[in-house]
């Protein structure tokens, strides 16, 4: 480091200092508290046992643990059970069938293989969400004839996140798989692998660590999403997180606000981690195109 | 094809025929499963999902069993999701915007012919109520009813008709009925969908049609119903013989009388660029979908030019290395990104509060700002709350932009005296902007169509004031397309917000376009 402080240093250097680096430290602090107080201040207001929005304003002004024990008794841990099995199966749905479709676009030269990248490159660009009228009609069809895939059933809606899945992932793995070198497969096939083989058990370990970064992001776009979740769970044993919380804020803002703050806490937190642990990988994924819910 | 070791299973490689196996049972599992839902919908008279079943077990099997099609065991499971639920509501968007389905338009004409005679439904005059009990001889379900101590049973198909040896109390529901099982009344309350089939049931008193047939409402009494409308299948006409107004059908898809009546139940009809048209020219709706189609382009170009700008200034300002902890502050900035964005859409709700928010309270000396009642303040704070969201990205993204911006390019223009800002407007922006110009796209596409965001902040109001569809200053043409989609409940006009819907294809299919140009993905391939 070129600013290490000394004894004798010249009051000149000082001045430069402030002036090319110094500044923005305070300048950092300033914007840490924008970035930071809300989240700050939710984190205070789970530990508030009065509660309500009025009176969450005072930053810790006592520790409590009311209102994460207050929880069992809504259906907060139902609907975090129901977001852990949605997100969870659409995200494993995703990484298998984003994995499989990279493998196959990577490694085989098949007729139609240009066709199927250029057309899965145009249906990524519209998101699933603007077709949800449709997809609403759909799944009313649907649970005529198979009521685990109507409306108001998680099935469904893990078969509807799965829809999007090949768009949004195929390209993010399909760079990745295209950086293994083919002679690992090739060497493996003459020692008599097959092409099953070859997949599960050279290329899937050796991909890891984009399998985590779509397993990831696909489990935060299905733990965020709301619309879908809206329209096609009905039923309050149904709901997703996204849907339950919503509805604690949208009818009784100030009562449940202290439930609210200690719900997010709750439910926020392994997403932070991850993603913050995952965060090297995440913006690689994020700059080859995809957009984070 | 390249391969040609295609269903080969190589059994020497680690000697193994368990993947062999696990492919059978799988392949079973969906057999079973996918029999059972081509049979159900047989039975459901569903034929274009027993069409689709069909196509795709039959594909599944060939794929998997065939040595053949290599490439498509690895495609096929994305290919079905992607097809079902994307490609095809895309589909069925488009042929559902060409239409009037929504409320009152739900169904077939026969649907439609079938509600008429329900809700035309009176009860026979001079006919009482008999005490009822709900029967079952299998899968059939029928009616027992106590006339005046005799036991008649009927179904569907059959007329009432005395049986003997039934048992009944003088006034009560019949008891036992030889051949028949009561049916007790708690399963009628605990599953709902045989609820519906007893509610639904009409069991004809005789032959007559004009003795009615017994409907129940509740399940143990029965009184007997005659429509006032009759259906003419030759005419296609609803006549009420009550007041001799003859209905017929509409190109429209509804009944309309001679009197000039319309009827409530119509079925859905293509009504060609309608809804198209109505979204641009209807007064009541044409304004508010103007405005709101305004403000969703503002919030999507302003959204991605502010938290561009934040994100590419925090970059620059900490992208030094004589800053120490310059992990901890970076982490600390992307904190509001890392956090899931409808609990901080919601958070934001809360803090905006004018009584009891946090920001009122801290920032503004209690002084009760209506943050997300008022037009302009609802919006600008729509924009900041989007903005402290996505900041972050654009930091992570202009930080990894600016670190590999080649170093000689800054040296050479450092040695022709270009002063910082100089340097900073001539080399580095230009080549940060060619770098980020798809993803300022992409963003933009999905701030667009960001409905999380607002729905959670302020449910798209504040609210214009009388538009019946809730529409406000904030909604985005996604939420408001929720909105008049009636999909949660209210007034539904499917065929409108399809159409819609359509519009919001077409802008997003012409920005990708340019973003494709730019991009030129295709070529990489």
């Amino acid at each position: 480091m070129s600013t290490e402080f000394s004894p004798n240093r010249s009051s000149a250097r000082t001045r430069r200092w402030i002036s090319e680096v110094g500044w923005k430290y305070p300048l950092a602090a300033v914007l840490i508290f924008y970035a930071t107080f809300p989240l700050v201040y939710v984190l205070s207001a789970s530990f508030n046992p009065q509660g309500s929005l009025s009176s969450s304003a005072a930053l810790f002004s006592s520790l409590s643990g009311a209102n994460y024990a207050a929880l069992s008794d809504t259906s907060f841990w139902t609907w975090f059970l129901n977001t852990i099995i949605v997100a969870g199966a659409s995200s494993i749905g995703a990484v298998l069938m984003g994995a499989a479709a990279a493998y196959a676009f990577s490694r085989f030269r098949f007729s139609g293989r240009r066709f199927s990248l250029t057309s899965l490159l145009i249906i990524q660009m519209f998101p699933q969400t603007i077709a949800f009228v449709a997809v609403f009609l759909l799944l009313l069809g649907l649970g005529e004839v198979i009521p685990a895939l109507g409306i108001n059933s998680k099935l469904a809606l893990i078969a509807v996140y799965l829809g999007g899945a090949l768009g949004a992932n195929t390209f993010l793995m399909y760079g990745y798989f295209n950086s293994v070198p083919i002679e690992i497969d090739e060497s493996a096939k003459i020692d008599g692998a097959s092409h099953a083989q070859i997949f599960w058990r050279l290329i899937m370990p050796l991909v890891s660590p984009i399998l985590a970064v779509v397993a990831l992001l696909a489990f935060i776009s299905a733990f965020g999403d709301f619309i879908l979740a809206k329209i096609i769970l009905t039923s309050e044993e149904n709901w997703t997180l996204a849907v339950g919380m919503y509805q604690w804020v949208s009818n009784q803002l100030t009562s449940r606000w202290g439930l609210f703050a200690a719900g997010v806490v709750l439910a926020a937190l392994p997403i932070l981690i991850l993603f913050l642990a995952l965060q090297r990988y995440i913006v690689g994924g994020l700059t080859a195109g995809s957009v984070k819910n | 094809m390249a391969d040609n070791s295609a269903g080969s299973h190589a059994r020497s490689w680690n000697g193994s025929i368990g993947g062999f196996v696990v492919k059978l049972l799988l392949m079973a599992v969906i057999n079973a499963v996918g029999i059972m839902a081509i049979l159900s919908a047989y039975f459901a008279n569903s034929w274009v999902i027993l069409a689709a079943l069909v196509v795709l077990l039959l594909a599944a099997n060939y794929i998997y069993f065939a040595r053949r099609a290599l490439p498509l065991k690895y495609l096929y499971p994305g290919l079905v999701f992607l097809f079902v639920f994307q490609v095809f509501t895309m589909g069925y968007t488009a042929y559902v915007a060409f239409t009037n389905y929504g409320t009152g338009h739900a169904g077939s004409m026969q649907q439609a012919v079938d509600a008429a005679l329900i809700q035309g439904e009176r009860p026979v005059e001079g006919a009482g109520t008999y005490p009822l009990a709900v029967v079952r001889q299998g899968d059939q379900i029928g009616f027992a009813i106590n006339d005046g101590g005799e036991v008649k049973v009927g179904t569907e198909d059959q007329p009432m008709a005395v049986i003997e040896g039934a048992e009944v109390t003088e006034d009560g529901p019949p008891t036992a009925v030889p051949d028949w099982e009561i049916v007790p009344r708690a399963e009628l309350y605990q599953d709902q969908a045989f609820a519906d089939q007893v509610l639904g049931l009409r069991v004809s008193m005789s032959e007559d049609a004009d003795d009615g047939s017994v409907r129940t409402r509740e399940g143990t009494r029965g009184t007997p119903y005659r429509s006032s409308l009759t259906w003419d299948e030759g005419s296609q006409t609803l006549t009420n013989t009550d007041t001799g107004v003859v209905y017929s059908a509409t190109d429209r898809g509804n009944f309309a009388g001679d009197d000039g009546s319309i009827l409530p139940t119509g079925w859905y009809v293509n009504v060609g660029f309608d809804n198209f048209s109505r979204a641009f020219t209807d007064g009541a709706m044409a304004k508010p979908l103007l405005q709101v189609t305004l403000w969703t382009f503002a919030f999507a170009i302003l959204s991605v030019l502010i938290s561009f700008g934040v994100g590419l200034g925090f970059a620059i300002l900490f992208n030094d290395e004589r800053i120490r902890g310059r992990k901890i502050i970076r982490t600390l900035l992307i904190l509001p990104y890392a956090f899931p964005a409808f609990m901080s859409a919601l958070l934001w709700r809360g803090m905006l509060n004018p009584e009891f928010g946090v920001i009122n309270e801290w920032f503004f000396g209690g002084a009760g700002i209506g943050w997300l009642t008022s037009e302009w303040l609802a919006r600008a704070a729509a924009l900041f709350v989007n903005v402290w969201l996505s900041y972050p990205y654009w930091f992570l993204v202009c930080t990894g932009a600016l670190q590999s911006l080649p170093g000689d390019v800054l040296e050479a223009a450092t040695l022709d005296g270009a002063g910082r800002f100089q340097r900073f407007k001539s080399v580095v922006l230009p080549l940060l902007l060619v770098s980020t110009a798809p993803l300022a796209i992409s963003s933009f596409a999905f701030s667009f169509n960001n409905f999380t965001i607002i729905y959670m902040l302020t449910e798209g109001g504040p609210f214009f004031p009388g538009n019946a569809n809730r529409l406000g200053a904030t909604d985005l043409l996604i939420s408001a397309i929720y909105k008049i989609s009636g999909v949660s409940g209210g007034v539904a006009d499917y065929g409108l917000a399809s159409a819609l819907s359509i519009i919001v294809f077409i802008v997003i299919g012409a920005i990708s376009a340019v973003a494709f140009r730019q991009t030129r993905k295709l070529e990489e391939f």
